[in-house]
């Protein structure tokens, strides 16, 4: 007896510690259904999964709370493996294949098929001989049944990226038994036209009877695809709707939605008329960022403003500001209050007159084995040559003046320390952060970029680093321009937000633009707002 | 295009490329005549090659050039030492040391793996440091272990008027040394003939059994094979062998492990080295046992080098007992290098390229030197120092060529953003 739906997930629990990342959500996919996932970034989409999968990061930290069924039968999935053997299959966004084996290797991927040999009768069955022809039979059926003609001995080191996607999709349906696949953001890297020769094979799959859940962030594309959609929000559950009933715009509204007001600072947005005086100009750039390639942004930002770049993580907002400042390789054409900006050169970058506080604190941000004085002063003494003394002609280091630099940092920005010289690997992530931030201060930028300020620490010290950064654009007038993935903190506090996606910028939107457009923007659609 | 494909083809065998050359200039200097040059080279090759091929499956798997079959080297060592103690004669002796160096080989093997597990994109130098810490803990086994806790009463083997392993092992009272050459010599002429019937064989049983009979290839290959018979019997090519003695069973059992390298790789495990040696991270996720597969690789490879070292010992008819194995992987790296692999890529064909072409240096690279300079050992420092420059050049060719097909991704990623 056939249950009526393939996969149910009920009331599922998951707390990273104290840390509630799903609350209670439930999802329900009939057979033959091709069932999208939605929501943002951080919403629990990839956790749900890994429940789904059985993933040791889930059994590590705790388990789950609520039930997972299968055809009706409550089980459980001990691991990836098991999850296999139950018939669920994953499509992955970062290509599992390996460019080096033919796309046959590849399909079959420890799963050969094998006669037995001379060897295997000695030393056991992982010596037996690979039956090439019949792993080649069974990897041309299923790159049809993905309506693929490429030949199947071909190496797959060269093929395009759309054509690996399908080897890949090729690869789980070849898999016995699946009934369920999972594709966790197939259409990012494909052109238009493979996106909808994809969305053609996954209709085709489901009319075999094969339940598809679809993750993605593209709304026209679920709206084409999908037969029924399950929304997340920040680890909640939204609504499980059909598509047939909803549109584009309510998707979107769906997806953001108004958070519960926290205690977030507020700073009133401010409005820049178009003449006024610009502070950065950015044409047409483009960053080789991995994993956050900018393509071509162009955005203007006025004086004494708090610009925001919003954004799903992997769009490259990220890119915009290390490309700015010389991190990473970058093309197009920069300027800083009028002066053209040296691009791939972060001394000249810093030299110019910005300073960015990285999102990589650990890794970019910060010195770990040094003391928090000297990772406030390092970049100043660096590149400005401040902070040292002359004597006879040796530049020696103030120490003094780094001292009470340090110390007057710490008391402003309320850095919870021993005292200036404990080292900043000891410290709390948020205590990090505003070890970055005073180093970029005492830069004394005309422009700071902060990138993620908030990632990875707690709410009562993104309260003091989101007042931080008020506290320097209107005491100050520092121009700010901050990239976050927390849609939420960037309308706190800025006052015009940039939406960026696939490297390019969607539109730039006043803060109290409705939540739809920011959510239609965010998948690369320009909202049709009245002028 | 066709100037393109040139330039490409020099740039990826540039250091083959430049031993030719060197080889060729050596041997017009060194004043050799070319009948000894091959004589002494097919003896080297003898010993030599079996060792070079053992480095294949670690490569293949994705650990570079596995520095530590010295320890392999020392675990043959130790066999034979034993076998001599124990009084075992002949070529039963080399039976015996070669049985009783799998077990060793193969544990030292294990623990090597286990460690270079640990240190996943380090295995070149955590394996070549791994062969010095091991030097340490033999010297200890042959100085002060053998003799004092374990009794050896064989007296050749221990240093008169004190206690450990003599410095030097001689092979030839026990009738070990030679004992595998003498098995079977033949003339070059007729080592040929034997070989390419063997070969022959081999083919057409593969011929009956595979589905497309590609009789064309099947074709070419016994023809090439019935030439090279055919040249070998012209009187000035038979001259040129004239003084080589082909040692069979050792070219038999390099043959085998060209065959077993080759085989190994048609099988599942041969796919799992070839998986995890291109992606660990894919082939993890495809359900491999990365781990274990990477122990098994050096503990085959551990094994094989024992045995190489077996060969090598046995045709030198002695060996340094504290010496003997320190640069065994060093030269075996080196000549596989010189043939074209690369510390991702090896194949036989480059390890016996690289072995003939490497030892051919080692051959006349003294005399060039004495020739030239007036004094051998400035072809001896030579060759000395050729050996690291080779190692050097080709991990920094490795490093170069990982980087330049990223710059021509980026380049081609450009166009497509922009149409």
């Amino acid at each position: 007896m056939a249950a009526e739906y393939i996969l149910e997930m009920k009331d599922i629990t998951k707390k990273y510690g104290e840390n509630t990342v799903l609350s209670e959500v439930s999802l329900k996919v009939r057979p033959g259904e091709i069932h999208a996932l939605l929501g943002e970034n951080g919403a629990g989409k990839s956790t749900l999964m890994n429940v789904l999968f059985g993933m040791p990061v889930i059994h590590a930290t705790g388990g789950f709370g609520g039930e997972v069924l299968i055809d009706g039968q409550s089980t459980h999935i001990a691991s990836p493996h098991d999850a296999m053997i139950k018939g669920i299959g994953m499509v992955h966004q970062e290509f599992m294949l390996l460019p080096g084996f033919t796309i046959t290797e590849n399909i079959k991927l420890n799963r050969e098929i094998t006669t037995p040999s001379l060897l295997s009768r000695v030393f056991g069955k992982n010596l037996e001989t690979l039956d090439m022809t019949a792993m080649a039979r069974d990897a041309r059926k299923a790159l049809d049944s993905v309506g693929m003609s490429i030949d199947e001995y071909t190496l797959v080191k060269g093929l395009p990226v759309g054509y690996m996607q399908f080897v890949e999709i090729a690869r789980e349906i070849d898999k016995t038994g699946v009934r369920l696949l999972v594709f966790d953001e197939p259409t990012a890297v494909l052109t238009e036209s493979e996106a909808d020769q994809l969305i053609k094979v996954m209709k085709e799959i489901a009319a075999r009877g094969i339940a598809i859940i679809f993750i993605t962030h593209r709304l026209d594309e679920v709206i084409a695809a999908a037969d029924g959609v399950t929304i997340l929000r920040d680890g909640q559950f939204v609504a499980d709707v059909r598509t047939k009933d909803t549109d584009v715009t309510r998707l979107a509204e769906m997806m953001i939605g108004r958070k519960g007001e926290s205690a977030f600072v507020t700073a009133e947005p401010r409005a820049f008329a178009d003449d006024a005086p610009v502070a950065l100009d950015v044409r047409h750039l483009a960053v080789d960022m991995p994993g956050e390639q900018v393509r071509d942004v162009s955005l203007t930002v006025h004086e004494g403003e708090i610009f925001g770049i919003g954004g799903l993580a992997g769009q490259g907002k990220v890119g915009i500001p290390n490309g700015i400042m010389g991190v990473y390789d970058a093309e197009g054409e920069v300027t800083l209050f009028g002066e053209p900006v040296k691009l791939n050169d972060a001394h000249a970058a810093l030299k110019s007159g910005m300073a960015m506080v990285s999102e990589d604190r650990r890794g970019v941000g910060l010195l770990l084995e040094e003391s928090i004085e000297d990772n406030i002063v390092f970049n100043a003494m660096q590149v400005n040559g401040e902070y040292t003394k002359n004597i006879l002609g040796a530049s020696l280091r103030d120490n003094r003046g780094i001292r009470e630099h340090a110390n007057r940092m710490i008391k402003d920005l309320d850095i919870r320390c021993f005292g200036a010289v404990q080292h900043t690997g000891t410290l709390s992530g948020g205590n990090q952060q505003k070890v970055c931030i005073a180093r970029a201060l005492t830069m004394k930028p005309k422009l700071l970029f902060v990138s993620e300020p908030t990632r990875g620490i707690d709410i009562g010290a993104k309260k003091l680093v989101l007042e931080t950064l008020v506290k320097l654009n209107r005491e100050q007038g520092m121009t700010i321009v901050m990239v976050s993935s927390e849609l939420m903190e960037l309308r706190s506090i800025c006052d015009r937000i940039a939406i960026v996606a696939e490297g390019e910028v969607v539109d730039v939107l006043p803060v109290d633009s409705p939540d739809a457009d920011f959510g239609l923007a965010m998948s690369g659609i320009k909202p049709g707002r009245e002028a | 295009m066709v100037k393109k494909n040139w330039r490409e083809f020099a740039r990826n065998n540039v250091v083959t490329i430049m031993f030719i050359v060197l080889c060729a200039v050596c041997m017009v200097l060194s004043g050799y005549t070319p009948s000894y040059v091959v004589y002494e080279l097919f003896g080297r090759l003898s010993r030599n090659a079996f060792i070079v091929l053992a480095l294949i499956i670690p490569i293949i798997a994705g650990m570079g050039i596995n520095f530590a079959i010295t320890i392999g080297a020392m675990a043959a060592q130790i066999a034979c030492i034993l076998v001599i103690e124990w009084g075992i004669q002949g070529f039963t002796s080399f039976l015996a040391a070669a049985a009783l160096t799998v077990p060793m080989a193969a544990l030292f093997g294990f623990g090597i793996g286990k460690i270079l597990n640990k240190m996943k994109g380090q295995e070149m130098i955590g394996g070549m440091i791994l062969g010095y810490f091991a030097n340490g803990l033999y010297q200890l086994l042959c100085l002060f272990i053998f003799d004092n806790i374990i009794p050896i009463n064989n007296p050749d083997l221990t240093i008169t008027g004190s206690t450990g392993i003599a410095n030097t092992i001689d092979l030839a009272k026990n009738g070990m040394a030679n004992s595998l050459e003498s098995l079977w010599k033949l003339p070059a002429y007729q080592a040929v003939l034997v070989f390419a019937a063997v070969i022959a064989i081999i083919l057409l049983i593969g011929y009956a059994r595979s589905p497309r009979k590609n009789a064309k290839r099947l074709g070419i290959q016994i023809g090439t094979l019935a030439a090279v018979c055919v040249i070998m019997q012209i009187p000035a090519v038979k001259e040129l062998f004239s003084m080589v003695m082909v040692p069979m069973a050792t070219f038999g059992l390099v043959a085998l492990l060209c065959v077993f390298n080759v085989v190994i790789m048609r099988t599942r495990l041969g796919q799992q080295f070839r998986a995890v040696g291109q992606s660990r991270v894919v082939a993890n996720a495809a359900g491999i046992n990365v781990d274990k597969v990477r122990i098994i690789a050096i503990t085959i490879s551990t094994v094989l080098a024992g045995w190489g070292q077996l060969i090598f010992v046995q045709n030198l008819g002695a060996f340094q007992t504290y010496g003997a194995a320190d640069q065994v992987g060093l030269y075996a790296g080196a000549a596989i290098l010189v043939g074209g692999a690369s510390v991702v890529r090896a194949t036989n064909t480059q390890a016996l390229l690289g072995t003939v072409l490497f030892h051919l240096m080692f051959i006349l690279a003294p005399a060039a030197g004495k020739n030239l300079l007036g004094n051998a050992a400035i072809g001896e420092y030579f060759r000395v120092f050729m050996c690291y420059g080779v190692i050097a050049l080709a991990l920094v060719m490795h490093a170069w060529s990982s980087v330049a097909p990223r710059k021509k991704l980026k380049g081609g990623d450009k166009a497509t953003d922009k149409a």
